[in-house]
């Protein structure tokens, strides 16, 4: 029987599915609020980071409209925001640039993710019918909701401002800055809580994708997406703890008493004898360091957290638009494990400059430049995947292409920082902006964006419209790149991180339209995004409805109804290959082989994508 | 006949969606879209690098030896990674207008090569460690207090104090060493560091309250301050001059502004320097200044 037989018997299971799953009693609050079905609980994260992204993307212009325009109102927002006059004031700047990042890592980059994508996903590529855990599973997205929650107050406290990381002792005492007061406190126990989402995920995560493979899924039969999952849970477990017990720590520091429990309090990171503001000298032993040590060593590895899973997808994705499998499967699945190995020993780049045992620099260089190469073998392999394949450019594939040309970019800068001696003048300028941008931004944003195309039909049913995704890739990408890339720049020529107003010291003064034209490049950015947003929104209701395979990709995901009812699969499904058997000769009728796909070649075993090569 | 025309599900929504592979100009476009933006980047960096009149580079030449050895590894991996990114892009682009011109049916069904792989692997690997083990001896240079110049081990001229938002700078009365502990005839100045020039000099880094850092963009120095922690840090101008000296640390809404400077001098005003802070600060009110300074001698 050939895979279009399949597809055709399928055709008509469709309704079957939608008629025999759709319509379980069960009430709107059930079905849409507190849904226990991985695919809803996926899509209410893809909604609510989408959302959040818009309001970081706001945030975003504010602090670049301050380094454009210094102190003049900002429009749209300045009447709304800032204080009188509409201007920015330093206070609100600092604060601007910290929630932007917060926003944006613990409020888009990590959720979407392991949230939106890693939900919707796991249980469909591996064959499964849910997650192994639902109720944990619907916890976790409800444990995002306090989280934003503390986050807001945080700004109705007026903003937490110590940079989203948080240093010690700027963070730990209340006195120290405008923002450290109530609005620290919120911030901190909003991070908390989304270490309780994200670990909730990651748990059901390695336990789902652990026990519930489908019969014939074996580990290296597993898509490369499931692989990145599951590296990043078990990152996101290892790592987690150390982020929250340090928070709690904070926490503790800041305790603030009155009556008779006046002056408990915890001095983990607060040495004795400071005075900040004419407040009385602190009494300690502490030490600020150990709040760096324990930040990045969490950190650190979040910064895989936040790209791992985006390598996964985007291999997949580029798979199937090449028609090719992907080259070296096995190098690709090994350098993600190094990449997460190495992730937990490098976390003292980010310290070079901080005073630590100059010793540990030399170490923490020798691990850190290691860790780039893992990061080009991956880039190699991408490169390998396109070579020879059949390319079309559609939305994905301009979104998959770009992806690994950003990340070449921000792989190479990071060299540059992995090297102490330079890193001693560059730490803490925009050259250091610029690099994590082009990976967090550049790199797995535009995997993300490539994903919701991808997946989309899956989703809804339904595509996204090709034209408009078009537009909005071109956009980004100009936008991005003429943001990001001068950066570099001013890093070099020495402009600081976190300044509300570089222009008062005189080696920065020219610097000013350089930081014009980035402006008006990001601004270009934002605006594109309501295109993201608006195709996205639209064609839920709108979009050209499709099939269950629509880019004749080989995945379990592809083998059910779309959108897939609850319990995911009409047939159980059974693995018989790896995912990546596109254009295989032994198959002459179609140059995609799904991995459900029973037929066997006419005389030759099937190939084992793990034993092809190597 | 291609294989495309094969493998139609024939699903509601029909097209199927891998198979619009765009005409021949969208695909042109594409590829020179990717290729493009590379040689942009790479133009803009040469111009920044070369037309140094635009201020896109570094603010200067290193105003010390051992900074002129950060801009030297620095090169060192710009020429290296400089020569990836061309190459990657040269690749990127290539593969893309092969695989999307390719006039065959099918793809290359490969799964790849082990020996791509273990080329791809190693030569990095060797040049990563080259980079690294060659960084060495600088950073020791830097940091590492043994390998300090031992005139600067021994007489730290000054202490660094940060504050918000500020620097507070201590020297030794003129003949004295800097003590841990202020003494009563310490001198003290505000946001100007004083330091001679062609001495390897080292100073005393403290902060007071909340963490900073003590970046001196043309001397390619940063060392953060961190309360509780005395860090010593040593330069050897070779130039003179007035230099910024900023933070680097964000330590609060007044981060931005704690602007002061460095002033690299000869030898013989550094002591004039010194000796007219003292002069200042035992001014009693009544003498004038130069009336106290003499009697000092
Ligand atoms: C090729 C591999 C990479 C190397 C060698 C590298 C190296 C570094 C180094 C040394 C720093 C610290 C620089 C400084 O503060 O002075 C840094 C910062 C950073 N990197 Fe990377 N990096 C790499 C890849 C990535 C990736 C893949 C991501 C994220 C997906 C990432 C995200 C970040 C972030 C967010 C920061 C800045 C954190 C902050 O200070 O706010 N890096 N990187
Ligand atoms: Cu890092
Ligand atoms: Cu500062």
């Amino acid at each position: 029987m050939s895979a279009a037989g399949v597809a055709q018997e399928h055709g008509h299971a469709d309704e079957h599915a939608q008629g025999a799953h759709g319509h379980h009693e069960q009430s709107f609050i059930q079905k849409y609020v507190f849904s226990t079905d991985h695919k809803m609980i996926g899509k209410q994260f893809l909604f609510t980071t989408l959302l959040m992204l818009m309001l970081g993307g706001a945030l975003a212009l504010g602090v670049r409209w301050q380094l454009a325009f210094p102190w003049t109102s900002m429009p749209i927002f300045g009447p709304l925001f800032a204080n009188a006059g509409g201007q920015i004031s330093p206070e609100f700047y600092t604060m601007l640039f910290t929630m932007h990042a917060t926003v944006m890592i613990f409020l888009v980059i990590i959720p979407v993710l392991a949230g939106a994508f890693g939900n919707f996903l796991i249980p469909l590529m591996i064959g499964a019918d849910d997650m192994a855990f639902p109720v944990l599973n619907m916890l976790s997205y409800w444990f995002m909701i306090p989280a934003i929650f503390c986050f807001g107050m945080s700004f109705y406290f007026g903003g937490a401002a110590s940079g989203w990381t948080s240093y010690a002792v700027l963070a730990d005492l209340r006195a120290a800055a405008p923002g450290s007061g109530s609005a620290q406190t919120m911030w901190l126990m909003g991070v908390t809580f989304v270490g309780v989402s994200s670990m909730m995920g990651s748990v059901n995560y390695m336990t789902t994708i652990i026990n519930m493979r489908a019969p014939g899924m074996t580990l290296f039969r597993m898509p490369l997406t499931i692989w990145a999952m599951l590296i990043t849970a078990i990152l996101q477990a290892f790592a987690l703890p150390v982020l929250t017990a340090a928070g709690f720590m904070q926490l503790f520091d800041r305790l603030a008493f009155g009556g008779w429990l006046e002056g408990i309090h915890t001095v983990f990171f607060i040495p004795a004898g400071l005075v900040v503001n004419n407040t009385d000298p602190t009494v300690g032993g502490g030490q600020p360091l150990l709040w760096q040590h324990l930040f990045w060593f969490y950190s650190h590895p979040a910064v895989y957290i936040m790209l791992l899973p985006a390598m996964g997808m985007t291999s997949d994705m580029l798979a199937c638009m090449c028609r090719k499998p992907i080259f070296g499967y096995k190098p690709m699945v090994y350098s993600m494990s190094a990449i997460a190995g190495l992730g937990f020993i490098v976390w003292g780049h980010h310290m070079f400059t901080s005073g630590m045992n100059p010793a540990l620099g030399m170490t923490f260089m020798v691990s850190t430049v290691m860790i780039a190469l893992p990061s080009a073998v991956k880039v190699f392999n991408w490169i390998g995947t396109i070579w020879g394949g059949r390319l079309q450019f559609n939305t994905v594939t301009l979104h998959c292409v770009g992806f690994v040309s950003m990340f070449i970019v921000g792989g190479l800068s990071g060299i540059f920082m992995a090297a102490v001696p330079v890193d001693i003048y560059i730490h803490d300028t925009y050259i250091i902006v610029a690099h994590f941008h082009y990976v967090v931004f550049g790199t797995t944003m535009f995997g993300v964006f490539g994903a919701i195309q991808f997946w989309f039909p899956k989703m809804f049913g339904r595509k996204m419209n090709e034209t408009v995704g078009k537009w909005h890739f071109l956009l980004t990408y100009i936008g991005f790149n003429g943001a990001f890339f001068p950066m570099h720049m001013l890093g070099i020529a020495g402009f600081p991180r976190r300044y509300a107003d570089p222009y008062v010291h005189p080696y920065l003064e020219h610097l000013l339209p350089l930081n014009q034209f980035i402006t008006i490049s990001a601004m270009i950015m934002g605006f594109a995004q309501f295109l993201l947003l608006g195709n996205f929104l639209i064609s839920i209701f709108r979009g050209e409805k499709t099939g269950r395979n629509p880019w004749n990709a080989n995945g379990l995901e592809w083998a059910a109804p779309s959108p897939p009812g609850h319990g995911n699969f009409d047939v159980p499904p059974v693995c018989f290959r790896g995912p990546y058997e596109y254009s295989n000769p032994n198959r002459a009728d179609q140059d995609f082989w799904m991995q459900t796909d029973p037929t066997r070649p006419p005389k030759n075993p099937p190939e084992d994508p793990a034993h092809g090569h190597s | 006949m291609s294989s495309a025309k094969v493998a139609k599900p024939g699903k509601p929504g029909g097209e199927n969606l891998v198979f619009q592979r765009g005409g021949f100009t969208v695909r042109k476009f594409w590829c020179a879209f990717f290729v493009f933006w590379p040689i942009v980047a790479i133009i803009y960096s040469l111009i920044s690098s070369l037309v140094p009149s635009l201020g896109w580079w570094f603010p200067g030449p290193s105003v010390t030896e051992l900074g002129q050895r950060i801009d030297n590894l620095f090169y060192l991996i710009l020429y290296i990674v400089t020569a990836v990114f061309i190459g990657t892009q040269i690749a990127m682009g290539y593969v893309l207008w092969r695989a999307s011109h390719s006039k065959d049916e099918r793809a290359w069904f490969s799964h790849g090569s082990h020996s791509l792989e273990v080329i791809w692997s190693v030569v990095p690997s060797v040049i990563l460690l080259f980079l690294a083990l060659y960084q060495m001896d600088v950073w020791a240079l830097f940091r590492v207090q043994a390998y300090f110049p031992k005139e600067a081990r021994d007489a730290p001229i000054a202490e660094v104090t940060a504050r918000q938002f500020e620097w507070r700078i201590r020297y030794p009365a003129p003949g004295k060493k800097l003590q841990l502990k202020p003494q009563p005839d310490d001198l003290y100045d505000v946001n100007d560091l004083h330091a001679p020039i062609n001495r390897a000099v080292m100073i005393q880094l403290r902060s007071e309250d909340v963490q900073h850092s003590f970046f001196l963009p043309h001397l390619r120095v940063k060392q953060d301050a961190i309360p509780g922690q005395i860090i010593p840090i040593w330069f050897k101008a070779e130039k003179q001059g007035i230099f910024e000296l900023t933070c680097a640390e964000l330590c609060g809404w007044g981060h931005y502004k704690m602007r002061a400077q460095l002033t690299a001098e000869r030898e013989v005003e550094f002591e004039a320097y010194l000796k007219k802070l003292q002069a200042d600060q035992n001014y009693d009110g009544h003498a004038t200044p130069s009336a106290v300074a003499k009697k000092d001698e």
